[in-house]
This record gives structure tokens, C-alpha cells and sequence, in this order.
């Protein structure tokens, strides 16, 4: 072969790449973008419930406003959404708007350059204070100072959903279970599993994703330590005789049985194979045909009352990409879409609770008629989320390693554990913070 | 091929010269260059290109950025290869996969071997038991695992069975068989395909070798070890490093069937680890490093292996 020959090859070899790479990445023009207007696309979750709001607020606004038109598209599909979207980041392939933000991915997307910053546009700062009051600065930059690339849209707070039959037949009074202590929690526990009333007491996914903390660990440790993040000021803060009394918690459950170690084939709480979850007001539109359930709020060490106990909020927050051609277009629906009518609409069809000061005050009819939402709707005015942080997946990824050691299957001693989380997390936060 | 041999001659080279340069540049079989031409972009797209900036990523601090939006990648050096290497959670997927490996390539090579063998002497239902052994390779992996995660369930068929003799912690919660399952399914699953490999081969076997074998007193077990296995030796050495490269990048089945690599990281491969690092975490830096030393990983067991089944 001449070398002529071998040039010819290597040519034919990158010249397409070249081309494929020149083509699929085109920055969006952000100066003219700002003020531009016309169509855009929004992503929305997929279940049915947000779908069908997503559906009802574009036809109110084609309706209203033909010239702008706005499409309805499901997040694209993947193992979470959060990889869906950073993949779409890089790609460019982003909507204008996205219903569905997870808090915790945020910061990375921002860091990507995937994001426009909220408080560009006239107002922005105000709509979202306004609507969210103070907690509204958990989700800005620079600890509440900076700009917001989010908007606090709707939060699931989690309390532990109970099957009322399981509970009675354990002699458990299901309208008083007085498990609010870490002591009586645990007792209650092994009465439910002790009396063969279910196989266990509570049977969360002891799998390794990095999210699984918010639905095991860190809704107790919110509330035995009144709401104090993971992070916060530069360092864990996990590693302290509060954490230490949450994890010994799940220790013992999962060391006696009470919380397999196995994740469950099909839906425990249908199958009544466990007696407890921790869940947000999803699960009442889920479950109110299969089981009779009830809420409590979730333990603490000293149980704390529940007018005071602080829970996980699960948000999912509304945020604009940097791929948006028409940003105009996508603030104002963005504002249209998170007014109070529209917040109302989307409690009334999916049940989740709108990021809005005074809730309970905005929709008293609401709350009237469906009764069971209420105590979820007292609970979202006292949630935390997960803190801001850049490099935060990593950060609950490296906690769930260790909590997964220890707590669920015993190869090392919680104490242990969370000094090893924290001793890897707080070098990942101050490399975040740079 | 006899047409071959007049171009390696001396007359031939002075003829090429003095062809035209597109001639020189197309050579003498420019067809056959268009034809493969689609091919070789699609390698070059697919494979070469993301392979080649794999490596050139494993050299620099580099994130995953949006389109237009200018960031540095500094050049760190070996950083990544450190931070990789370092990491108790990598090493112990790269241990897993020593694990896996060594159950499931051997398993994988002696028994489609011998399955072979067995199919290609069998006259009456061959073609159902062919079918049989093939249906789990192209039925889609994950509903297979739902189907394994029923039967090796804490409460599943195969503990019910087993009764006081099931392990506890049960198999895919239980950090020594957790790997060990996997290695199992897998080589279930890929048996088919390896058995169609060997069953190839077979038809070039002449059966005179056979029947002289057996005028000559050899019985079935010798006539497999002196016959069947020489025999077979290139198509091992195929089916080999098949087994290795689809056994190293293992991923949908600790994935879905131990839920991540559980229990607590103990099915974990490197690939796993990959993902985990490079799409969930953003970290494509580190997550290359892991990718390029696992495709080094994977080239020297493909040639040790080369090497073992060359003929002495």
C-alpha cells in the first residue's frame, strides 16, 4: 500500500467524523434568543397524571396564544430522567423547558452550560420568591444569593404510608401508632413481622442507586435533626450522633429481618408483604383501590411532634435550556404555567403539592373535598431537599456505598461507615465548590 | 488465490508505477474499495473515533459541556489512571469480572463443546434441541432476568426446592454467589450461540477420522480429545475470546439482576462502574481511564489466549 493509499484511508476514516461532528453540536445564539419569540417545545414527566396537566396547560395556551405555539413531549425515556437530559445537554437536543428537574442534577447541568439562568428575565426573581417565599432560596446559587436556574415547581413530601389492616392485625391501632420514636418505631416493627401480620414492617429498594437515600435515610435524619442537609457550609454533616442514631435505625431493621435485603419482585404494599413505606401524596392516587391505607409522620430519635417535623420534599423543579431558541416565549409559558390556577390544576390532577407559600390557604376547596392530601399539604411548609451542590450525584452515590455496607448488609459497623462517607465526601464538595 | 501471485513480482511493480494517480490512488480494485468503503465508516464512526477520544479524554479534567459553552480541559497526565486505580470500588469491579470470568469462560468453552458434539451426533429431534439451546441467546436479556429474579428470589423456586439447604443470604443478596449467578446466567444464556459456532465447525470434521477411530479401537471419549478437540481448534480460540470480550464488558445483568452490582457493590463490573461514573455522575474523565485500561485488560487475555491454543 503507498502512502498516497493509506492518506486516501485515513481521510475516509475522519472526514465523515469531522462532518458529524461539525454538524450535530450548533450553539444557540443567547443574545438573540433572549428576545426572541415563536415556538418551543416543553418535557414533562411521563406518568399520567402530570401528562394530563401538561396536556391541559398547552391547549390553554395554543389556545390563547396561536402564534407561539407550545409542544407537549414526554421526557425522553431512560434508567432515570436525570441521565436522559444531561445525555440531551450534550447533544443538544434539549426542549425549551423542562417540568421535571431533579434538584440534585441541577447544579451539573448549570455547570454544562445547559441552563439559563431564570433571573435574566424581567421579573424572574420576584415570580419565584413571590410564589415560593423563603425556601425558594434553597434552589439559587452562591447559597441563596445568586441567580436561580430553577424554579421550585412541586415537592412530594415523604411520610410513612401505612396498610391499616396489617397494622390492626398486629395490634397496632392504625388510627394512633404512636411510632414516632426511633424505639417505638422499631418495636412496632418487630410486632408487625413477630405476629406474622406481614412478612415485614418495611421493605424500601436496598439497592446502590445514588437516590436512594432520600427514601430510607434521609427523611429521618431531616427530622431528627430539624432539617439540617447532607452538606452544608463546605462539609458533611452526616457523620455526628444524629446520623449515627438514624443509620442504627436501619441497621436493626435490616439486621432483624425487619427490611429485607432483597429488592421485591412486584409491589410489596399491593401484595401486603410489608406493612410500611416511605412515600410522597403520589402513592394515595396509587393506592387508594388496593389498600386501606394511613400516613404518620416519620420518626425521630425523641419524636419529635408532628407540627415540627421536617421531612424530605422530593421537588421537581421547572428549568429552562440553553438550546432555547424563543427564551420569550418559554418565560412567559413558564409563568403561565406555574400561576396560581395552573399550581391548582396540577394539584387537582396528580395530587403532588405546587412549591407555593400557604398552601392550605391558596386551595381551601381542595383540601375540603380530599381530605387525605391535607397532611401532606400541613407537611410541605416544613420539607428540605437535597442540598446545592455541584458533583452532588457522586456525593449521594459515595453515601449510599457506605450506607449499603453497613446498614443494609452489616460488612462494616455504621459508626465506620459514615466516617468513611465523610471523609470522601467532604474532599467532592470543597472540588464542587471551586 | 493464483491471480495474486503475478503482483508481488518485480515486472508488476514497474507496470503500477506508471498507472495514472487516481489508478495508484483506488488501486487496482477500486469497486472493491467502494464496496467496503461503508463499512469502514461506520467502524471509523463507531468504534475507531470513540475509542480514540476515549483515550484522549483519559489524559485531561474533562466534563461533558453543552454546545457552544467554553470550558478548559486542562491536561492532567495520569490523574484519572490514579484516581481509577485508587478507588476500592473499581478495583473491586475489575476483581468481580477476574471472578466472573474465570467461571463463565471455561464453563462457556467446554460446554458448547461438548453440547456441540453431542447435537451433531444426534439424528432424531436435532433441529428442536438446536432450537432449544438457542432460544435464550435471542430472547431479549431482560425478560430473562425478570424470570431468574423470580427463580433465585429469597422466596423463589430454586430456595423452596433447595428448603433448609438454600443459601441465606440468598444468591443474588449474597456477596459470594451473587457473582458466581451471574456467570451462570450468562453462560445459559450465550450457550446457543457458541454452540452454533462449534456445530459449524463440525460439518468440516471428516467423518473418515471417525470411522478409522473407531476401526481402530478409540471410544467416544477418545475419539473427542484426539478427534473433535484438535479439530476444533481455531473455533475455540474464536468462541475464547467471544467469551472474554462479551464476559469483560458485562453490564445488563448486574444491572438488573443484583440491582446495580449488590449486594453492596459485590457483582460490580468495570463497565457498570463506567456508566455509573461517566453518565450518572458526569465524571467521562475517570470513566475513560476505567474504559481504556479495561479495553488493555481485555487485549491481553484475548492474546494469552491466542497464544495457549496455538498449535505446537
Amino acid at each position: 500500500m503507498t502512502l498516497t493509499r493509506r492518506a486516501f484511508g485515513a481521510t475516509a476514516l475522519t472526514l465523515p467524523l469531522a462532518l458529524a461532528a461539525g454538524c450535530g453540536r450548533s450553539p444557540v445564539d443567547a443574545a438573540q434568543a433572549a428576545t426572541s419569540r415563536g415556538p418551543i417545545r416543553i418535557w414533562v414527566s411521563n406518568n399520567e397524571q402530570e401528562l394530563a396537566w401538561g396536556q391541559a396547560v398547552t391547549e390553554a395556551w395554543n389556545t390563547a396564544r396561536p402564534d407561539e405555539p407550545v409542544t407537549l413531549q414526554e421526557v425522553p425515556a431512560g434508567a432515570s430522567s436525570e441521565e436522559a437530559i444531561s445525555a440531551a445537554i450534550v447533544a443538544g437536543t434539549t426542549a425549551d423547558l423542562v417540568f421535571n428537574a431533579s434538584p440534585a442534577a441541577l447544579p451539573d447541568w448549570v455547570r454544562a452550560g445547559g441552563l439559563v439562568d431564570l433571573t435574566t428575565f424581567e421579573g424572574g426573581r420576584e415570580h419565584i420568591e413571590q410564589r415560593s417565599g423563603e425556601r425558594a432560596r434553597g434552589y439559587a446559587e452562591d447559597d441563596g444569593a445568586g441567580g436561580y436556574f430553577q424554579l421550585p415547581w412541586k415537592s412530594n413530601p415523604v411520610m410513612v404510608m401505612f396498610n391499616r389492616e396489617i397494622f390492626a392485625a398486629a395490634g397496632i391501632d392504625p388510627n394512633a401508632p404512636g411510632m414516632d420514636t426511633f424505639e417505638s418505631f422499631l418495636e412496632g416493627s418487630r410486632q408487625i413481622v413477630g405476629t406474622g401480620a406481614s412478612a415485614s414492617a418495611l421493605w424500601p429498594a436496598p439497592t446502590s442507586d445514588f437516590y436512594q437515600p432520600w427514601f430510607d435515610f434521609y427523611p429521618m435524619y431531616l427530622a431528627q435533626t430539624r432539617g439540617r442537609l447532607l452538606v452544608e457550609d463546605g462539609a458533611s454533616t452526616f457523620d455526628s450522633p444524629d446520623g449515627l442514631a438514624v443509620a442504627e435505625l436501619w441497621r436493626s431493621l435490616y439486621e432483624e429481618g425487619l427490611a429485607p435485603q432483597e429488592e421485591s419482585t412486584d409491589d410489596a404494599m399491593t401484595m401486603g408483604t410489608t406493612a410500611m413505606q416511605l412515600a410522597g401524596p403520589w402513592a394515595i392516587a396509587t393506592y387508594r383501590d388496593q389498600i386501606d391505607y394511613g400516613f404518620m409522620p416519620v420518626p425521630s430519635a425523641d419524636g419529635i411532634s408532628p407540627e415540627e417535623t421536617i421531612t424530605f420534599a422530593d421537588s421537581k423543579n421547572v428549568a429552562m435550556f440553553s438550546s432555547s431558541q424563543n427564551r420569550l416565549t418559554a418565560w412567559d409559558f413558564l409563568t403561565f404555567a406555574t400561576s396560581e390556577e395552573w399550581d391548582g390544576k396540577l394539584l387537582e390532577l396528580s395530587g403532588q403539592m405546587p412549591l407555593r407559600a400557604d398552601l392550605l390557604d391558596t386551595y381551601p376547596d381542595y383540601f375540603a373535598e380530599h381530605p387525605d392530601y391535607t397532611a401532606f399539604a400541613d407537611q410541605a411548609d416544613r420539607v428540605a431537599d437535597v442540598p446545592y451542590l455541584s458533583g452532588s450525584i457522586e456525593i449521594w452515590q459515595r453515601f449510599r456505598d457506605e450506607f449499603s455496607a453497613s446498614a443494609i448488609f452489616g460488612k462494616k459497623s455504621v459508626g465506620e461507615a459514615l466516617r468513611r462517607a465523610a471523609e470522601q465526601i467532604d474532599p467532592l464538595v470543597q472540588k464542587g465548590a471551586r | 488465490m493464483s491471480t495474486s501471485v503475478p503482483a508481488r513480482t518485480t515486472g508488476t511493480r514497474s507496470t503500477a508505477d506508471s498507472r495514472g494517480p487516481l489508478r495508484r490512488l483506488l488501486g487496482a480494485q477500486p469497486l472493491g474499495l467502494g464496496l467496503s468503503l461503508p463499512y469502514i465508516v461506520f467502524l471509523a464512526a463507531v468504534m475507531a473515533y470513540p475509542l480514540g477520544y476515549a483515550v484522549y479524554i483519559s489524559f485531561f479534567d474533562y466534563v461533558f459541556t453543552a454546545p457552544g459553552m467554553d470550558m478548559d480541559h486542562p491536561f492532567v497526565g495520569l490523574e484519572n489512571y490514579r484516581i481509577a486505580l485508587t478507588d476500592p470500588r473499581v478495583l473491586q469491579s475489575f476483581g468481580n469480572i477476574a471472578v466472573f470470568l474465570v467461571i463463565n469462560v471455561p464453563l462457556t468453552v467446554i460446554l458448547s463443546m461438548v453440547f456441540a458434539s453431542a447435537l451433531d451426533s444426534v439424528t432424531r429431534w436435532a433441529a428442536a434441541f438446536r432450537v432449544a439451546f438457542y432460544v435464550p441467546y435471542v430472547t431479549a436479556s431482560v425478560s430473562l432476568i425478570g424470570v431468574w429474579m423470580l427463580l433465585f428470589s429469597q422466596d423463589g423456586l430454586v430456595n423452596t426446592v433447595l428448603g433448609p439447604l438454600a443459601p441465606d443470604p440468598s444468591w443474588l443478596v449474597n456477596d459470594a454467589l451473587a457473582m458466581p449467578s451471574i456467570a451462570l446466567y450468562v453462560t445459559w444464556k450465550q450457550l446457543g450461540f457458541y454452540i452454533l459456532l462449534f456445530l459449524a465447525a463440525l460439518q468440516n470434521v471428516p467423518a473418515e477420522l471417525y470411522e478409522s477411530a473407531s476401526t481402530d479401537g478409540a471410544g467416544v471419549v477418545r475419539r473427542f480429545r484426539h478427534i473433535t478437540v484438535p479439530s476444533l481448534r481455531a473455533t475455540t480460540l474464536l468462541v475464547l475470546i467471544l467469551s472474554i470480550i462479551t464476559g469483560a464488558n458485562l453490564f445488563t445483568e448486574p444491572y438488573l439482576l443484583t440491582s446495580g452490582g449488590g449486594p453492596d457493590g459485590a457483582s460490580t463490573s468495570p463497565v457498570l462502574m463506567i456508566y455509573q461514573k461517566g453518565i450518572q455522575q458526569g465524571n467521562p474523565d475517570v470513566a475513560s481511564a476505567i474504559g481504556v485500561m479495561l479495553v488493555i485488560l481485555v487485549g491481553v487475555l484475548s492474546l494469552v489466549s491466542n497464544r495457549l491454543t496455538k498449535e505446537r
